[in-house]
């Protein structure tokens, strides 16, 4: 362990680690633009310049590691120096347009220039001029601003696994361009937004919306995969602009997901704002009592039996417990969260749950994906996979789709029938994982697969003390919580196959849809429909009363990622006009039906949903899962297993509202790039 | 002087046969298995002896660069790269060696490469050299046809391969680790040192780069000793250097002479001297483009090896003497060697890429004298603000260039800045 001097401080660091990361160490920060923590290091910005005593050129700490007995200084007048000629370069052609520009307020050329620029130009030439480039819907470029760290280079190349950016021109020509100026065709490019450190890269959508000082920023989480992504949601008023990553090293890094950036515009679009009920074939606006009253009119003197709930895949836990609740009370045995139909066994949480955990996959040693596309469905996820597969050592074998992954892989067939009568041997991996995914298990024989894949890991060693690769890959956030409180039929009861049969025979009269959007509405029949949710999608259209909810930014709720780990969101921003949190309505709706829940506040029903599930004690951590039996082994049908996302973009009632996702859909699914504006756009 | 038997490269001039059966006949190729037998670290350890420095301008020890490659074999095998993208303006040493004396750096390529351990070595040729490259290709297919090199290199039982790899004309590219990325098949862009290429160089394995003089004078050092070739020149600028002479002489040439050569003596003797005698001399660049030039009064007596040019805040580097009569416009020569790395600049790093576009652009109107007395100040400021910051030494030889005439000709500076003010102010009042 080499000792060192910066800044007078002594300190032992590990061998090979860099003079900035040193120097981070004891607290001095060294300003940088091309280095970043997870990307490789490109040393060219050579802002990160510090002294090094008996070296006769300033030294870029960002690229070099540090040595025994070093003696560094990091703010000594000859760095400051050569800093100060660096910020000078980066300026003399970098345009003075702050105050238009959408990085202004949170800019790292802004703040370093504070420290090292000087107060006047000494550069008497024109500035250079430098042609903005197309890059997709998502990425909005104003190239004049660029300062040619390429981090945007690296992580299209690296994280991403799209090298589809790079520069083109030599010296001071050099200029950032896709190839052929093709959209950047990644679900993670907004992420380039976030590392751009000036204002060269923006957001398309939010262009020209707000400064970073007006915002309002709430800690929460995202529920259009089931990542369970960290996520920071930027409000001015009652609107969200924007959504941004937060740091959490176990899910997501620092990185985040195009279609959960971008589908905010979708909050603002197709909003149930006000409780409707459908009188004479057309729905009217109706104020809460009536449509409390109009569905106490058919609910109150039915059977149980003849009732049905189904909830959506953007649930929140609270809402979920509380709909179970109620139906309990109502006597329906007829529920079910699993709207794809997936055989998911709530009884055993090791075989719902991601058990690896995200960050385990960088511990694996192999990988078979059964019946799931992870670049579409969990495009996170999909990225800590790559960086293991980068690492080496690491034989990924696909089960389905043979999709471009943006890593290597074996195919391996699409027939999950053939797989399965002759599974590929043990090998010699420490730490094999399987990832199941909804394409298998949504299936009618999913149980079947299921029962399968439980067999085939511990075949292949994947489940044994302290490792567990048996992972199910979630599509929705509300899966997981869900299953954990259960909300699946009953004994007797009907799932969700079961549920829209029912309703199509005449057997259910009633159905109560928590969000749930994904479902046949044809099969719904002549059920009379009670749809709660956020946006007028499918379920909305279909129902009979609806009573507005909340999205996930407009309420606290708790949400159980693909790993089976407990996250609280957090309201940003008030649900419109009359619409509710979601768990209030179910209460409100159960004073009406004489079956009054007992909970009168949110912290109430935590109590009680801690105390029947013990299971949501934790927060932000995942609890390993008991191994044990689950699956019913039987016929597997011979037939290719397929991704349930067709388009990434539009998945759920937010994304197909959001106007960046129809243009990204058109770009990137359809194909068809947008006629190129000229002049003076935007 | 150098006598004619001391001579290395005694087909310079292209007079004779380049092809095997003329090497053969000059001595090339003669007993290079008894060389091979002496073993690496005799090879290197006579290298050392030599005090040969490296030939591409830096002035590396030779013997020393292959001393750090590892000692014994792992699975990541040992590169010998050729650097044969003399692209430095005023050098044209490096393309006569190769079109007149290509097996000198075939030979050279099997001694170096066996003393480093590797099997494989790669010249990367710079793209216009095309006669160069298709002389040299030819001397590689007659080396192999021979059995000289192959998979029993002279019958030593040594595998040797070597490839011919043509640049694209990227001054940049002769940059070593540039090079070794072009090499690659990528961007060519400097790598950051450390590591160095002798730890991780080309495809990551351990990696010597040597310029073409460096390794073609190997095999005659290796065969007349060590002390032979110390025995020329001052001490620690040993042996004897081709120069590359153009400008205003009466004979501009290539001519192999001994180091530490007194720069008058060596235009005097090969030139034909100054164009118009000494007394018409302006200034001389000693060793290539990227050198800071000389006025006549430090020529006269100069010395032509790397210390007492560095001693004179100039270079050997390539050994390429430009010389310059009174009739040049120095500031405009300088200012077209700053459109020049202007141009050539990678772009990789910030000082370089918008440094050089700066001076360049400050130095054109220097030209016309469109500036102001302080600019000369900002200029200086500017090219320390670009050397010794950047990650290859690009930015330093643009700056260079700058400094020399900085620091040589202010007052020619200031006097067109003056008369360019005087002459508008004249407009102005007529």
């Amino acid at each position: 362990m080499p000792k060192l001097t910066i800044d007078g401080i002594q300190v032992e660091v590990a061998p090979n680690t860099t003079i900035l990361q040193a120097a981070e160490i004891v607290g001095s920060e060294v300003p940088r633009f091309c280095y970043h923590d997870r990307l490789s290091i490109a040393g060219n910005c050579r802002m990160c310049l510090v002294d090094v005593e008996k070296s006769p050129k300033p030294v870029a700490s960002c690229a070099m590691p540090v040595a025994e007995g070093m003696v560094v200084h990091t703010k000594s007048a000859r760095a400051n120096k050569a800093r100060a000629g660096v910020m000078e370069f980066l300026l003399i052609n970098h345009p003075l347009d702050c105050p238009i520009c959408d990085q202004g307020g949170e800019c790292d050329l802004q703040d370093q220039a504070m420290a090292y620029g000087f107060d006047r130009g000494r550069f008497h030439e024109n500035k250079r001029a430098v042609p903005d480039k197309y890059m997709g819907p998502l990425v909005e470029t104003s190239m004049n601003r660029c300062i040619h760290c390429t981090r945007c280079v690296r992580f299209a190349t690296e994280i991403a696994g799209v090298p589809s950016l790079g520069a083109t021109g030599r010296g001071e020509d050099m200029e950032i361009t896709t190839y052929l100026e093709q959209a950047l065709a990644s679900e993670l490019s907004g992420n380039v937004v976030d590392l751009c450190p000036v204002g060269a890269l923006t957001s398309k959508p939010y262009a020209f919306n707000a400064r970073p000082w007006e915002l309002r920023k709430t800690e929460s989480i995202d529920v259009l995969d089931a990542v369970g992504t960290n996520v920071r949601i930027d409000s001015r008023g009652r609107e969200v602009m924007r959504v941004l990553p937060r740091i959490n090293e176990d899910i997501n890094e620092e990185w985040l997901a195009d279609k959960s950036r971008h589908a905010c515009d979708g909050l603002r679009y197709q909003r149930l704002d006000r409780p409707y009920v459908r009188i004479a074939g057309k729905l009217q606006p109706a104020t809460w009592q009536e449509a409390f009253d109009a569905i106490a009119g058919r609910v109150m003197n039915l059977n149980g039996d003849k009732i049905a709930a189904i909830a959506g895949d953007m649930a929140d836990v609270e809402s979920m417990f509380a709909l179970k609740a109620l139906m309990t009370a109502l006597g329906s045995r007829n529920l079910d969260c699993r709207q794809d139909g997936a055989a998911l066994d709530a009884n055993v949480r090791a075989s719902y749950i991601f058990n690896t955990t995200i960050a385990g996959i960088e511990q694996a040693d192999a990988l078979y994906i059964i019946g799931s596309n992870p670049r579409k469905e969990a495009p996170i996820l999909n990225a800590r996979i790559r960086k293991r597969s980068l690492k080496g050592n690491f034989p990924i074998s696909v089960v389905g789709d043979q999709a471009d992954l943006t890593y290597k892989y074996t195919s391996l067939g699409t027939d999950v029938a053939a797989f399965f009568q002759t599974p590929p041997a043990p090998t010699q991996a420490k730490n094999p994982m399987v990832i199941v995914g909804m394409g298998a298990l949504a299936r009618p024989d999913g149980a079947a697969i299921l029962a399968a894949a439980r067999s085939f890991a511990e075949a292949i060693g994947a489940v044994k003390d302290g490792w567990n690769g048996f992972n199910v890959l979630h599509t929705a956030a509300a899966r997981v919580g869900g299953l954990d409180v259960g909300l699946v039929p009953g004994i007797g009861g009907r799932d969700t196959r079961g549920i829209l049969d029912g309703a199509s025979k005449g057997e259910i009269e009633v159905v109560y849809l928590l969000g749930a959007d994904e479902i046949d509405t044809a099969k719904l029949g002549k059920a009379f429909v009670i749809y709660q949710g956020h946006h007028g999608d499918r379920g909305a259209h279909r129902a009979d009363i609806v009573l507005p909810g909340a999205a996930y930014t407009e309420k606290d709720g708790i949400y159980v990622n693909t790993e089976g780990r407990v996250q609280r969101a957090n309201r940003a921003v008030f649900p419109p006009g009359e619409a509710r949190e979601d768990w209030t309505i179910i209460r409100a709706l159960s004073a009406t039906l004489n079956r009054t829940l007992p909970f009168d506040s949110l912290a109430q029903l935590r109590a009680r949903l801690v105390a029947a599930h013990p299971v949501f004690t934790d927060l932000d951590t995942v609890v390993k899962a008991e191994w044990k039996t689950f699956g019913t082994a039987g016929a597997i049908a011979a037939g290719p297993v397929k991704s349930p996302i067709d388009n990434y973009y539009m998945t759920d009632p937010i994304s197909r509202a959001s106007r960046t996702m129809a243009q990204c859909t058109e770009e990137f699914v359809n194909g068809k790039t947008p006629a190129q504006k000229t002049g003076t756009h935007g | 002087m150098l006598a004619d038997k001391d001579r290395i490269f005694t087909n310079l001039y292209g007079r004779h046969d380049w092809r095997l059966k003329g090497a053969r006949a000059r001595g090339d190729w003669d007993r290079t298995k008894d060389i091979l037998a002496m073993g690496p670290d005799w090879i290197i350890d006579e290298m050392k002896r030599s005090g040969l420095r490296g030939r591409g301008g830096a002035g590396f020890p030779t013997g020393l660069k292959w001393s750090f490659m590892p000692k014994t074999e792992s699975e990541r095998p040992h590169y010998l790269v050729v650097n044969a993208d003399e692209g430095e303006p005023g050098t044209c040493k490096d393309r006569d060696m190769m079109r007149f004396d290509p097996h000198k750096l075939v030979e050279g390529c099997l001694i170096a490469s066996f003393a480093m351990k590797a099997h494989a070595c790669y010249i990367y040729i710079r793209g216009e050299f095309y006669n160069e490259a298709s002389n040299l290709q030819v001397a590689i297919d007659e080396a192999y046809e021979a059995g000289l090199i192959g998979d029993n290199a002279c019958g030593s039982g040594w595998k040797f391969d070597l490839y011919l790899h043509r640049g694209a004309g990227a001054y940049i590219c002769g940059e070593e680790t540039a090079l070794i990325e072009s090499l690659e098949g990528k961007k060519g862009q400097p790598r950051l040192k450390p590591p160095f290429p002798a730890g991780v160089g080309l495809y990551g394995c351990p990696t010597t780069v040597n310029n073409v003089e460096s390794i073609a004078v190997a095999p005659t050092i290796l065969r007349r000793g060590a002390s032979w070739f110390a025995g020329f020149g001052r001490p620690n600028n040993t042996g004897t250097k081709v120069f590359c002479i153009s400008g205003h002489v009466n004979k501009p040439c290539n001519v192999e002479e001994v180091m530490s050569i007194p720069l008058k003596e060596l235009i005097e003797k090969h030139c034909g001297g100054v164009k118009g005698g000494w007394d018409n001399l302006q200034a001389i660049i000693p060793g290539g483009a990227s050198v800071p030039l000389l006025p006549k009064s430090i020529c006269d007596t100069v010395l032509m090896d790397f210390d007492a040019l560095r001693d004179v805040k100039s270079g050997l580097g390539t050994a390429a003497v430009m010389v310059m009569d009174k009739s040049v416009d120095l500031i405009a020569a300088i200012s077209r060697l700053s459109d020049f790395y202007k141009h050539e600049s990678c772009g990789q790093c910030t000082p370089c890429r918008e440094g050089t576009g700066w001076m360049a652009r400050v130095m054109r109107r220097m030209v016309k004298g469109e500036a102001t007395l302080e600019e000369i100040d900002t200029l200086e400021q500017v090219t320390y603000q670009v050397e010794g910051h950047t990650i290859c030494a690009l930015g330093d030889a643009a700056a260079w260039p700058i400094q020399g005439l900085i620091r040589h000709f202010r007052p020619e500076m200031e006097r067109r800045i003056r008369a360019y003010r005087d002459a508008k102010v004249r407009a102005a009042a007529a």
